[in-house]
């Protein structure tokens, strides 16, 4: 903080290193680990084991994908990609099974629509639960997060219903209304501003005379930014991926990348070729996402994350 | 209260009086004050109120509604049902593919979240160490938790192909025979669980690893110098403290666990589990119910007895977690039963030193204060 400490150097995140910092100085410096004890060759054997089986799966699609038909009948399949992935991803692309584009347009809109609504209003109610006093609170909260037990299958059948009432199924907004807040959201805020809000800072709000909505605009909602950050990407992700809901209240012709992407291996089950193209044009957004956004993330988690 | 009201606006209130206020021209204290008092009584329900009216709509009354229209027939063309009390339950609990389904559901369960679990730990304890290049090797880890599990399943069915598949093909290199991983029940169980694994075991990771880090340091240098090798010092210090983040990452791999669908869908292109239903899970076999057999009765008692089952495997999972891995203030080697035992005791000793006020009947205000004050203290004095 001041500029004779040397800064923390770990990729952990300056802002909660600051904040954990203010409440007890010694802290950084004990959570570092031991000094010159580097580890020796086989934990980087080992996580090079684990990098490896963990990018493997995205090599193997590419390398089917950028082959043709009988690529994978091959038995001695060459292991350097071929040449024809652009050819593969625009038969995907055009595909009017598919609807390729209708699908990624529906998936960034909705995921960012739900992102965007998880976030705001599990900051205003994580606030709200962490740092504000008032009746019945305590019990609220206990009951939000028992309701992370229930699982999405139990709502389903009345949900369908509720829609088709509505007239809503094949609807981009069916998937996106139940999605809108999660109870997961507000406890993982709560969570974070408990920790890394001190009470002085409200305090000197209030003195301030700052009124209640405009501390939680200038103390809460900078305090919150790395959970939030964290919280929506993970969001956003869950949101991209998710399939059983969307799976039985969508239209075919009106989907999202996973629903497209289901619809894609039985339109072309015995070409392994083009399924695993649209795989992988299909996790390229994301995976743009999290390489811009991935440090963020990392640090994030490791900053906010549920420390008991 | 009062006394804002009656005060002159000129004269601060009593609770305005305070060092940093004085220096200020207070202006319209009566009304103001009083707005600033239903503001800060009022703007915690109004800020958790957006959020439980969406959850109250979407989350909640779903559920409660799952319940009424278990125990009816449901009509799809009237949108309506007739009460018909347990049958769609006895009905589901008969179904022979119902067992077939649970067996299932728990064979890839535990196949997917016990090594799962058991490598997040090891792969987090080398996180942990002092490595160089920590974020690269972090993000690396969470890569696969990038990838829809729609796009898992269809990468993974691929390589678990009978004929030309890649494990087979490598099983062939070494002169082993193929494994059939779509006819054969356990294997297509082995498969699926690899695809969990593979998508959830870096998040596990990360979120352990971000436990691991607030494990204060001079820990393992006091254990070091006592003498404690590596795996002592895993076994006593990491686990222990890791306890509420293992509770927290099994219950909610537990719940995922039970509830896969995308999986065993995509696993081949029919999506109906497997022609003897090898693979068909609870959630494959509610959508079947629900939305092939378009019977939203039984479909909805299915998704009740699913919930039941999550429920009490949570708690089960709960009670060998809290026994087998021990609190980390419960290292005198006292259990949470002894140590509450010691604690209401030396309470006793206080209320009688105090005079008996505690246990007076009447003044319920000043009992509730008195006891929750002494119980601090005793918390106190117990550790």
């Amino acid at each position: 903080m001041t500029a004779t400490e040397p800064q923390a150097t770990t990729s952990l995140n300056t802002v909660a290193a600051v904040t954990v910092n203010a409440k007890d100085p010694k802290r950084r410096l004990r959570s570092r680990p031991v000094r010159g004890s580097r580890p020796g060759w086989f934990v980087y054997t080992a996580l090079a084991v684990v990098l490896g089986s963990a990018i493997f799966p995205y090599y193997w699609s590419l390398l089917i994908g950028s082959g043709d038909s009988g690529t994978i009948r091959d038995p001695n399949m060459s292991w350097i990609p071929g040449g024809n992935f652009i050819e593969n991803a625009l038969t995907v692309v055009n595909d009017p099974a598919v609807n390729f584009w209708r699908a990624l347009w529906n998936s960034i809109y909705s995921s960012a629509l739900i992102a965007l609504s998880v976030v705001f209003f599990s900051t205003l109610a994580g606030w709200a639960f962490a740092k504000l006093k008032f009746k019945g609170g305590k019990w609220l909260l206990i009951f939000v997060v028992a309701t992370m037990a229930v699982p999405m299958q139990l709502g389903v059948v009345p949900l369908y219903i509720l829609f088709a009432d509505l007239g809503w199924t094949g609807n981009i907004g069916a998937i996106i209304i139940p999605a809108l807040v999660t109870a997961f959201g507000v406890f993982w805020m709560t969570q974070y501003i408990q920790q890394s809000v001190p009470d002085e800072l409200l305090e000197a709000a209030r003195v301030d005379g700052a009124n209640s909505f405009r501390t939680f605009l200038t103390v809460g909602l900078p305090a919150a930014r790395p959970a939030a950050a964290m919280l929506g990407l993970f969001t956003f992700v869950t949101a991209w991926n998710n399939f059983f809901w969307p799976f039985i209240v969508l239209d075919r012709s009106d989907p999202t990348l996973p629903v497209a992407l289901s619809l894609l291996q039985s339109n072309h089950f015995v070409d392994y070729s083009i399924v695993l193209a649209g795989v992988l044009l299909s996790t390229i957004p994301l995976l743009i996402l999290f390489v811009f956004a991935g440090k963020q993330l990392v640090s994030g988690i490791m900053a906010g994350a549920v420390k008991g | 209260m009062t006394s804002t009201k009656t005060a002159p606006p000129s004269a601060p209130s009593p609770q305005q009086a305070r060092p940093d206020r004085t220096e200020r021209t207070p202006r319209r204290i009566a009304f103001g004050q009083k707005l600033s008092k239903w503001d800060f009584k009022l703007s915690p329900y109004l800020y958790i109120s957006p959020f439980f009216i969406l959850f109250v709509i979407t989350g909640l009354f779903p559920i409660a509604y799952t319940a009424v229209i278990s125990f009816m027939d449901w009509d799809l063309v009237r949108n309506s049902g007739t009460f018909i009390g347990f049958d769609q339950y006895i009905y589901v609990l008969t179904q022979p593919k119902f067992w077939i389904a649970l067996r299932n559901t728990f064979s890839i369960f535990l196949l997917s979240s016990v090594p799962q679990l058991i490598l997040a730990i090891f792969i987090a304890t080398m996180l942990d160490q002092n490595i160089r290049a920590k974020t690269f090797w972090r993000m690396g880890v969470l890569l696969p938790y990038v990838m829809a599990p729609v796009a898992v399943a269809l990468i993974f069915s691929n390589m678990f192909g009978d004929k030309y598949g890649l494990i087979n093909t490598l099983l062939g290199n070494i002169g082993l025979p193929p494994i059939m991983w779509h006819s054969n029940a356990f294997a297509s169980h082995i498969a699926i669980a690899t695809m969990v694994n593979f998508r959830w075991t870096g998040y596990n990771t990360l979120i352990l690893l971000a436990a691991m880090q607030a494990i204060p340091r001079d820990y393992y240098e006091a254990a070091a110098i006592d003498g404690a090798n590596k795996f002592r010092q895993f076994t006593a210090i990491t686990l222990p403290s890791l306890r509420p983040t293992l509770i927290f990452v099994i219950i909610t791999s537990t719940i995922g666990g039970l509830q896969i669908f995308d999986e065993p869908r995509m696993y081949d292109q029919f999506g109906t589990g497997g022609a003897n239903s090898q693979w068909l899970t609870i959630s494959l076999y509610l959508y079947d119910i629900g939305w092939g057999q378009w019977n939203f009765g039984r479909a909805a008692a299915l998704a009740w007895i699913l919930f039941l089952i999550i429920l009490a495997i949570g708690v089960i999972n709960m009670l060998v977690t809290n026994r087998l891995v021990r609190d980390e203030g419960s290292r005198d080697g006292r259990s949470r039963r002894d140590r509450r035992a010691a604690a209401i005791a030396a309470r006793n000793d206080l209320e009688h030193r105090v005079g008996g006020t505690v246990r007076d009947d009447f003044g319920s205000t000043s009992t509730g204060a008195a006891t929750s004050d002494t119980n601090d203290k005793t918390t106190e004095v117990a550790r």
